[in-house]
């Protein structure tokens, strides 16, 4: 799909505007034409992208942005804060109720993810020690009861299940009762899928909840919905008073407008992201990535917020001052290669950097971590003075005590060694390259993270 | 004559049972966009800027892409400029003919590629909770009550519980379903379906394969490899590859369609969920930005709503109130 970013397009139009010295309204208006455009393309609602920039206008017309040097990035900025504001910041902490066991009903349409999300769920619990008893309650589809059983199984953990031919009230009644005999201390009852607008079976679900009092009701969304999101949420919202959101299939390439929407129209939390197809895969929502996301922005204040609260400043100055000099040692090199790992798996990190899919050959990228461990164990295999001065590995046996110690090969040394010589180099002309730049703008990341390029 | 009576014409001269069951499953559909349009154009003096604004937004709250309808807009703004128009109720012929007008990149043959004496294969693809089991399980009811021997080929052995979906769809309609265990290599179970369908003698062997977000390299590359045996065990085959898309997808389902396509040659989409909530629009933008034809519509829970998708019988069912309008209109002005 050919989308844009909202970075690149706004950039357009304010390169147009740098001429002009002065913002006017309707160049804000301009801007909010592309804002808008990018949000209806990422499938967020219409009636929540209309009262969205009228909120973003109202704060770019004041002061905010128009006696701001920099206005684009200012309206960038504005637009990131309302939206993320939107999202909300709530934590994402399922309910636990004071009397055990805590009832949670898993809500959706079809398809939506609701069976695969609730053995995601109970593997999350069972990570935190806790003892959940999955419940099947979807009589309809075919094999339902099957798919949460065989969860249950990869899990270990208990599923309770009636067959398909007891109403799914009784099931969702006996399966407390059971809970509380076993003393397991989460139920988590799924559910079949269904139209918002199917009256008998929404009654259905209004039946258990009202029969077993759930303290959580999760509604369970598709993050490629398109605009009918909207009306989805505020039916289900509207007849059984969720509790929040878990967002499903985010680890497609969505723009996931849906969680907007959503959280705009029921002001509920969403609360988890499903993001893969193992039963790890859920994670705690982030709503100022899913912000970035939304707009095509990558995720780069996040990587830059990440950034500074993991590397350590003081050493950051110091290895930017080596590559400099070309000082750059292996000691350096592994050193580097921790901060940036802790910033996380470096998959993540450069879907993070917008742009970084538009590159070609980066869309498909796979970091290889396995093949930076390997590199990790061939610089730790050298001595001291060798990580000091890479000049020193010209020797044939040293290359291949290093091979034999990180149980590599030779060839495999030469290669490392190779790219760590072309990397230097690259340092240098860098270096320039940035000294030049500097005049002009201040120090880019890139100049903290050779290694992202 | 005008175009909506040929239009007209053309679909009264098919069964009546089918475009009523068309019509019943997009009543929402077309009430909550025919039903807009129209409040657009009654509510507004003088055609504006915010008209076409409201239009647009119309138009994209039904999930009809936006590119599409930046295009369309931006075409009825020039013609209404070039024409002198200020009444939106003269707006609406040319608006109607607009939007049907989408439809005629879309090429009219929506049946399937089926051959009698050979075993045709049909590859159901999308990605996860599309509802490609089901379609299946519809499609062979389908095709059964055609007097296919239908075989049905477990692919899918990935997700938890799914070749039991397919055998419970198989036990229902009375066809055979060929398996592997869980776990196991899809390409496998396909290989070995086709040589079952072959000493059955069966005339259609439908795949079912496991849903995959289409941004995943590894599971694109893994549907690729079942493509190819297929094309590899049977001259010609797949001889129809349908991607299942749900009409509930956002503008996402363009990369859906892009991104299969080119691992499997996609020769056509089957819209499921497009009863009850699904606004269908995604219909128009598919229509509008790709060249696959969307051959079939699920349109409810039964094994019997799965309907060939017509392109003039969705037009009629969408726009039915618009058209009985404006004959109506039609008919004062034109005594």
């Amino acid at each position: 799909m050919a989308f844009e970013s909202l970075a690149n397009r706004l950039q357009a139009t304010f390169d147009r505007l740098r001429g002009k010295g002065k913002v006017t309204e309707d160049d804000v208006n301009e801007m909010m034409r592309e804002v808008r455009l990018a949000l209806l393309e990422a499938d967020v609602n219409f009636k929540v992208v209309k009262e969205f920039i009228a909120k973003v206008k109202e704060r770019a017309i004041g002061q905010e942005v128009l006696k701001s040097l920099t206005p684009g990035q200012q309206v960038i900025k504005v637009v990131n804060d309302e939206l993320t504001q939107l999202m909300g910041g709530e934590q994402s902490k399922i309910a636990l109720a004071s009397k055990a066991p805590t009832v949670v009903m898993m809500v959706g349409l079809q398809g939506a993810g609701k069976t695969t999300t609730t053995g995601k769920l109970a593997k999350y619990l069972q990570k935190q020690n806790r003892r959940p008893l999955l419940v099947a309650c979807d009589i309809y589809r075919p094999a339902a009861i099957k798919q949460l059983q065989v969860l249950g199984e990869q899990l270990k953990v208990p599923v309770f299940s009636l067959g398909d031919q007891v109403s799914p009230v009784e099931i969702a009644n006996q399966a407390i009762e059971q809970a509380k005999a076993e003393h397991n201390d989460y139920v988590l009852i799924d559910t079949a899928g269904r139209l918002h607008i199917d009256e008998k079976l929404m009654d259905e679900l209004k039946d258990i909840r009202a029969t077993v009092n759930p303290h959580e009701i999760l509604l369970v969304v598709d993050a490629m919905t398109g605009q009918d999101a909207v009306n989805v949420a505020e039916s289900f919202n509207q007849q059984l008073e969720l509790s929040g959101v878990v967002l499903t299939k985010l680890d497609g390439d969505t723009r996931g407008g849906a969680a907007l929407s959503v959280k705009a129209v029921t002001g509920k939390p969403i609360k988890f992201a499903g993001m893969g197809e193992k039963m790890d895969a859920l994670e705690p929502f982030h709503p100022e990535r899913m912000a970035s996301r939304i707009l095509g922005m990558g995720d780069v204040l996040t990587l830059i917020e990440k950034a500074q609260a993991n590397v350590d400043q003081d050493k950051a100055k110091e290895l930017e001052r080596k590559m400099r000099k070309a000082e750059f040692t292996f000691e350096d090199f592994l050193e580097q290669m921790a901060q940036v790992r802790k910033l996380g798996p470096l998959d993540d990190l450069l879907g993070m950097l917008p742009g970084m899919n538009k590159v070609k050959g980066m869309k498909d990228l796979k970091v290889d971590e396995k093949a930076l461990n390997r590199v990790e164990a061939i610089v730790k295999s050298m001595t001291k003075e060798e990580k000091q001065n890479p000049e020193l590995l010209k020797t044939t046996s040293r290359k291949r005590r290093i091979a034999h110690g990180s149980g590599t090969s030779i060839q495999e040394v030469n290669r490392f060694i190779k790219q760590f010589e072309e990397m230097r180099k690259m340092m240098k002309q860098f270096t320039k390259m940035t000294d030049q730049a500097k005049k002009k703008k201040g120090k880019g990341l890139f100049g903290k993270f050779p290694f992202m390029q | 004559m005008s175009f909506f009576k040929k239009l007209k014409e053309k679909i009264s001269q098919k069964t009546d049972a089918v475009t009523a069951k068309f019509k019943d499953g997009l009543t929402k559909t077309r009430d909550v966009f025919v039903g807009r349009v129209d409040d657009l154009l009654h509510r507004y003096k003088k055609i504006d800027e915010s008209f076409f604004e409201e239009l647009e937004e119309i138009l994209i709250s039904a999930d009809v892409g936006v590119s599409t309808v930046m295009e369309l807009v931006d075409g009825l703004r020039s013609e209404v400029k070039k024409q002198k128009i200020e009444d939106p109720q003269q707006l609406k012929p040319l608006l109607s003919e607009k939007l049907v007008g989408l439809f005629h990149n879309q090429q009219l043959q929506s049946g399937l590629n089926i051959e009698e004496g050979r075993l045709n294969v049909i590859m159901f693809v999308g990605v996860n909770g599309v509802g490609k089991t089901t379609t299946i399980g519809k499609m062979a009811h389908m095709l059964k009550q055609q007097g296919k021997k239908v075989v049905l080929a477990a692919g899918d052995t990935f997700r938890a519980g799914a070749i039991e979906q397919l055998e419970v769809w198989g036990q229902r309609v009375g066809v055979e379903v060929i398996k592997h265990q869980a776990g196991a290599d899809p390409a496998a179970v396909i290989y070995d379906a086709i040589s079952a369908a072959r000493s059955r003698g069966a005339d259609i062997l439908l795949c079912d394969t496991a849903g995959r977000l289409q941004n995943k390299v590894n599971l694109m590359e893994e549907l690729n490899k079942v493509y190819r045996v297929i094309s590899r065990e049977v001259p010609d085959a797949p001889h129809e590859t349908l991607l299942v898309l749900d009409a509930t997808t956002g503008q996402n389902a363009m990369s859906q369609a892009k991104a299969f396509g080119e691992v499997t040659k996609v020769s056509g989409i089957v819209l499921t969920k497009l009863d009850g909530t699904a606004k269908g629009g995604i219909v128009i933008a598919i229509a509008g930005e790709l060249n696959t034809p969307v051959k079939y519509v699920g349109l409810g829970e039964k094994m019997d709503d799965l309907q060939p998708f017509d392109p003039e019988q969705f037009v009629h069912a969408l726009f039915a109130g618009l058209m009985e309008e404006y004959d109506e209109g039609n008919s004062l002005d034109n005594p």
